[in-house]
């Protein structure tokens, strides 16, 4: 049943439906949206298709191997295969997409004096993204997923550019130079890394099971992973390599944002996982304080410029950028619970950003699109369910137990406690400035008297709703019962941790009970 | 007979074509040293080529020749154009193209 | 060491406590406004039927051995990576099981009473929604196996209590005061969470069995570290000293939330947190002075500030603050004081629920004025609804036999045990106990009337009445069946140990010292609000009157010490961010951006000069292979 290759049918299943669509009469806006939203449901079904056919406890970690030649004389390889982190990656954006193109049914409008871009062709680009973002989790040579990295550009910077707000042009053209910046650093680096490899091997490889465990000299590996981690730092986005992102929030659509923050920017902390971990074990034991305290003044500073925003899709870039300070700081820690709960904490920030973002879009677009915080007051007296629903996103965006949000939280914590006491500590602290800043919001859009312009806004309806319900069930289910997801995710952070060559530090006391017995070596 | 006169002629030649382009402003007189800087080079490849005992050089002669030729009619074309459109041939005064 | 049994029988039901009113409550708020009219019903029932099934647990618990009490449920797996392993797994015990009775049955009490008290509320359905939502996670927070999911209910409460103090959000006051609650809470919630992580470290579990077991190899240090951090998360959610400021404003909420939450349950929680983890303070002693010291200097300042208010719910949550002092020092006491601390904190959650409730048929009687100086004389006009208070009153004061008297009176008899300055400290709080309960019933029931122009007071319906009754019967008897009939020190004994010292005093002295006293404070009270006139504005006071109806400074120092630093740090980094790093992003866009404009100026569309470069260039390369080809 493996011969078949489903990964890459599960690739060319949105991008065959973005070319459709992008055919399509630009008469019929309606159609196009809803083959769209078929086929992101097919491909939704496809992938859990493929998650019921991934086996958590096989000995190989990664399963739907393809690999064929691409470019033999530079050791280019057209392969591709999922562990498990890369599997719960790719269900987030199957997951996100759908969701998305329903939330966003009526964001776009045909071309006018404001915006550029066609129904189609926003519908169009969403499909391609998913594409790519398939191809960039599902990529075992990082020569391949270099393109898709890089490829994700395009749909993105066409989606900011053509259909975002005021400030679309400016945000567009930021968003892509820095990430093409951090790209060209890391193809420099990758092509070190090819000459790295043709040195001890003889040939040359893109490979990634071949450059995995291939000990490079110290010396060479931290350059090469400077390369490499720049790239993925500004995609995260780290501190300081983020400011392009509160204003590619600030002027997408909140489908875009939604895309951006939920997806794109995972594929930065999947990378370091993926590339710079196992990759340069010794580069990455070197660089690991200075990142970890890069990502610690993240959490924090993220959080407190989000205490002092006035716009809410900016704000919610800065809680982003605190929330990536989080998973950042579990994958440097080396030890399982940090690196599981990272893996965690991606998903339940896609979910809680994707909430957060869409329903900050329903309350905009029943506002003349204002984003502006001071604007709103009140809003639960008209609108109670929209007001529930943000309050729901916001307690999953500050961790509350019982959500996905906590379990990635608490496990981030709690390995980061493990390897370095006083940095677990102080990250701890974050969680009450998370409350602040994210009550705050609440506090000043939803309760209180009703705002001016606010007294007879719609609540939800119907097609709002069914977006907003799938995102509100999954953190709750994984919330209370995170098994699916730890289940296969863990068996690929032990591989990884097994190439790093890290342990996790035992307890100081023995149990003196019986229930060690499921403690690892 | 010595084949580095011919190299030695080919440089004289290459001279003289470099100091027409940079000194003549009548653009017709700027292509024909430019012609003459091209085969200045033909002369010295055939030079080599002889020197060294393979066809190489002569080889690369012909395509010289070719490209010269396919030059010479876009050139001359640009050229007619200017002078229809501005009255003359000066290469002085068409500086659209600057920053 | 207790055994743990497998829950079977009527104890395979652990899990059905907690999803009842969990069901319940995704029912109520999901259900659209079709479940308007009987939704409350279907909240009230839940918590009846938890109710129920604790009473046949509690018969079902009674029926075995003293050693074989303890139950364990087991569900599934819940968090695990590494050497990493939490399950979704339930216990109960003694100690649990005095809680479930507590919270369900108070709970039903207080359900059933907010059928009347929020009958004209068009969000009915709603606060029954996050009524029943707080017994489940407060009956999460009992029913845990181990910390971490402890700790889930431990913010599912402060969830509840977020949600049910901004429940009229529409109202500023009351949305900030929820924020607040919630805000506040969660640095205590930082210490717990860091306590989880401490345990792991320390004992590669965060069970309570495993980390009990093996806390006698732990050192000391590590313990007294786990002990500190588990008393700041006593201090956020039991509203002691130095988190205590968003107890007094929590209530904005509606009165039964007051009783339920912040005077009955979930304030307590501090209490059985430290109570749970006895085995690390019976180590940790120095962690075990700090805790009395915070129950000591919170009884003090809840005490001062119920003295001084003139909002008679502002006044209860002083008491209530008061109360868990006394609560908090008792369990730092060690083995001399748990039992008495869980005896108080059962014996004060029914008669300070009652007295909440009662507050409340006052407020609902006098068109939801707040203000004591306001009321006067309502005795008759509300006759059960004062006769109920009364016996509240006279509980909490501890005059015998009603049940405050046993509870207080063993606490302050195990502070003599345990040291004699803590022991006086415990019997002036009691004065003082004395003369503000004293006050504001005097200012409320005696006295002239001071009502405001449009108020007709009038006695509440019955739906508020029953409950009323039942919780001034339990003030009255609770007490002394827990002692004499129910036994709880022997009941909780195997839990938590129990230990008992002699005193220098004979027991009955104490007694009459500290009876003397409350009744000193009492009789200065009466004489200053019911013998005197009471004005209806009030007058400036005594500093410390001023001081304590600020709340003691509790807000003016949260606000100027981490509100306003929080908020200029915060104004800061906005700039910063704007300025240094975009402006560094920025600025380097913009340093190409001019660096191409200016060397653009090169191309100055002269074509003789473009060719004199290109000729410079190639002599440029020429010389440099000969240079190259020579040397």
């Amino acid at each position: 049943m493996n011969s078949f290759p489903w990964l890459t049918v599960l690739g060319l299943v949105p991008l065959v439906g973005s070319i459709v669509v992008a055919l399509l009469p630009k008469s019929r806006p309606a159609l196009a949206k809803q083959l769209a939203f078929a086929i992101s449901l097919v491909v939704l079904g496809l992938v859990v298709v493929i998650a019921l056919q991934f086996n958590g406890s096989a000995s190989e970690p990664f399963q739907f191997v393809e690999f064929h030649d691409w470019i033999p004389a530079f050791g280019v390889t057209y392969s591709l295969g999922v562990d498990g982190i890369g599997l719960v990656l790719i269900a987030l954006s199957a997951v996100l997409v759908p969701i998305t193109i329903l939330a966003g049914w009526n964001d776009v409008e045909e071309p006018n004096a404001e915006s550029v871009g066609s129904v189609k062709g926003y519908f169009a680009l969403i499909l391609a993204l998913e594409t790519l973002m398939i191809g960039v989790f599902a990529a075992t040579d990082v020569f391949l997923f270099y393109v898709f990295f890089e490829a994700m550009l395009i749909p993105i910077y066409f989606m900011i550019g053509r259909y975002g707000g005021a400030q679309r042009s400016y945000a567009a053209m930021k968003f892509l130079i820095y990430s093409l910046l951090g790209g060209l650093f890391m193809l420099a680096a990758m092509i070190g890394l090819f000459v790295a490899s043709a040195k001890i091997t003889g040939q040359g490889t893109f490979n990634w099971f071949a450059l995995v465990g291939l000990n490079i000299d110290p010396t060479t590996q931290k350059f090469l992973f400077l390369g490499f981690f720049f790239a993925f730092a500004i995609k995260a986005p780290l501190w300081p390599f983020h400011t392009w992102l509160p204003d590619a929030a600030g002027a997408s659509k909140p489908g875009t944002a939604v895309l951006l923050l939920g997806v794109l920017d995972k594929v930065g902390t999947f990378g370091m996982l993926r590339y710079c971990l196992p990759i340069f074990p010794a580069a990455s034991d070197f660089y690991a304080p200075f990142i970890i305290a890069l990502a610690v003044i993240g959490i924090f500073y993220g959080a407190f410029v989000a205490l002092g925003q006035n716009d809410l899709k900016r704000l919610f870039a800065y809680s982003s950028m605190s929330h990536f300070g989080f998973i950042i700081l579990g994958i440097f820690v080396f030890t399982s619970v940090g690196i599981s709960g990272s893996t965690v904490y991606m998903i339940a920030h896609g979910l809680s950003t994707a909430a957060l973002f869409l329903t900050a879009g329903f309350l905009m677009q029943r506002h003349k699109g204002s984003s502006l915080l001071s604007d709103y007051s009140g809003v639960n007296k008209p609108a109670p369910v929209l007001a529930g629903f943000f309050l729901f996103a916001a307690l999953a965006s500050l961790a509350l137990p019982g959500l996905v949000s906590f379990v990635g939280e608490f496990m981030v914590l709690l390995g980061t406690f493990q390897r370095y006491m006083w940095v677990g500590g102080i990250a701890t602290l974050g969680i009450v400035i998370t409350a602040a800043y994210v009550l705050r919001v609440y506090q000043k859009s939803m309760t209180g008297p009703v705002g001016s312009g606010l007294e007879d806004i719609k609540d939800l309806n119907g097609r709002e709703i069914t977006a907003l319900v799938p995102i509100v069930l999954l953190t709750i289910f994984l919330g209370l019962y995170p098994a699916p997801v730890l289940n296969v995710v863990n068996p690929a952070v032990d591989t990884v941790m097994t190439v790093i060559g890290a342990t996790n530090p035992e307890p100081t006391v023995g149990l003196s009970s019986t229930t060690s017995k499921g403690a690892q070596q | 007979m010595n084949p580095s006169n011919y190299v030695i002629l080919s440089a004289l030649l290459f001279g003289i074509g470099t100091l027409g382009v940079l000194t003549r402003r009548n653009a017709i007189v700027v292509f024909m040293s430019v012609e003459l800087m091209l085969n200045a080079a033909n002369l010295a490849f055939v030079a080599f080529a002889r020197m060294n005992g393979n066809l190489d050089g002569q080889v690369v002669a012909f395509f010289v020749m070719v490209v010269a030729a396919a030059e010479v009619v876009v050139g001359l074309a640009i050229i007619v154009q200017i002078f229809r459109s501005r009255r003359s041939a000066s290469i002085d005064e068409p500086n659209l193209l600057k920053y | 060491m207790q055994e743990v049994m497998p829950a079977t029988g009527v104890f395979s039901l652990l899990w059905l406590l907690i999803a009842l009113p969990l069901v319940g409550s995704a029912i109520l708020l999901l259900g659209g406004r079709k479940l308007n009219k009987w939704g409350a019903y279907l909240g009230v029932f839940t918590v009846l039927i938890d109710a129920v099934i604790a009473i046949a647990m509690l018969i079902a618990m009674m029926g075995n051995s003293a050693e074989q009490r303890t139950f364990s449920q087991n569900q599934f797996s819940w968090m695990f990576a590494g050497n990493f392993k939490v399950d979704m797994a339930f216990q109960i015990d003694q100690l649990s099981m005095v809680f479930v009775l507590l919270i369900t049955i108070v709970g039903t009490l207080i359900h059933i009473y907010s059928l009347g008290y929020m009958s004209h509320d068009p969000d009915k359905r709603k606060f029954f929604g996050f009524l029943n939502l707080f017994i489940a996670a407060m009956l999460l927070l009992i029913l845990a196996n181990n910390y971490l999911l402890l700790y889930v209910g431990w913010e599912g409460v402060g969830l509840a209590s977020y949600l049910l103090i901004s429940f009229w959000q529409i109202k500023p006051t009351a949305a900030a005061a929820g924020k607040k609650a919630f805000i506040i809470n969660r640095v205590g919630d930082v210490g717990l969470g860091l306590a989880i992580m401490v345990m792991f470290v320390t004992f590669g579990s965060v069970g309570f069995q495993e980390v009990f077991g093996s806390a006698g190899q732990a050192s000391e240090g590590t313990l007294t570290a786990i002990g500190l951090l588990l008393l700041l998360a006593a201090c956020g959610k039991s509203a002691q000293f130095p988190l205590q400021a968003w107890l007094l404003d929590a209530m904005e909420g509606p009165t039964p939330v007051s009783a339920l939450i912040h005077a009955a349950t979930m304030v307590t929680a501090g209490v059985y947190l430290i109570a749970r983890s006895h085995a690390i303070f019976d180590i940790a002693t120095t962690a075990a002075t700090a805790v009395v010291i915070v129950g000591v200097i919170t009884m003090f300042m809840g005490a001062v500030i119920g003295s001084a208010k003139d909002d008679i719910k502002k006044s209860l949550a002083g008491s209530t603050m008061s109360q868990i002092g006394y609560m908090v020092l008792a369990a730092g006491l060690g083995p001399i004081g748990y039992v008495f601390a869980i005896f108080h904190l059962l014996t004060h959650g029914v008669f300070k629920a009652g007295l909440f409730l009662g507050a409340g048929s006052v407020m609902h009687g006098m068109n939801d004025n707040v203000n004591m100086r306001r009321y006067g004389a309502l005795r008759t006009a509300m006759y059960v609804t004062y006769a109920t208070f009364i016996i509240g009153t006279l509980s909490i004061m501890g005059i015998p036999p009603f049940s405050g008297f046993w509870s207080k009176d063993s606490i302050i008899h195990a502070a003599f045990e345990s040291n004699t300055l803590v022991g006086v400290l415990t019997i002036i709080a009691a004065a003082i106990t004395g003369f503000y309960m004293t006050r504001m019933a005097a200012m409320t029931f005696y006295g002239k009337a001071r009502w405001e122009d449009d108020v007709h007071p009038h006695e509440s319906p019955k739906v508020m009445t029953i409950p009323l009754i039942i919780l001034a019967i339990g003030s009255t008897f609770l007490g002394m069946g827990l002692l004499f009939w129910g036994n709880i020190e022997t009941w909780l004994e195997p839990v938590v140990g129990i230990q008992k010292e002699e005193i220098a005093i004979p027991e009955a002295l104490l007694m009459a010292i500290t009876l003397v006293l409350v009744l000193a404070g009492a009789a200065y009270g009466w004489i200053q609000y019911a013998r005197r006139e009471v004005p209806t504005i009030a007058p400036r006071g005594s500093w410390l009157t001023r001081a304590a109806r600020q709340d003691l400074y509790g807000d003016v120092i949260n606000d100027t010490l981490v509100v306003q630093p929080s908020f200029w740090v915060s104004r800061f980094l906005v700039w910063f961010d704007g300025s240094w790093i975009d402006g560094l992003v920025n600025g380097s866009a913009a340093f190409f951006g001019g660096l191409s404009g200016r060397l653009r100026h090169y191309q100055t569309g002269f074509i003789r000069s473009y060719a004199l470069s290109m000729v410079g260039g190639a002599v440029l390369v020429v010389l440099a292979l000969v240079l190259v080809r020579l040397s």
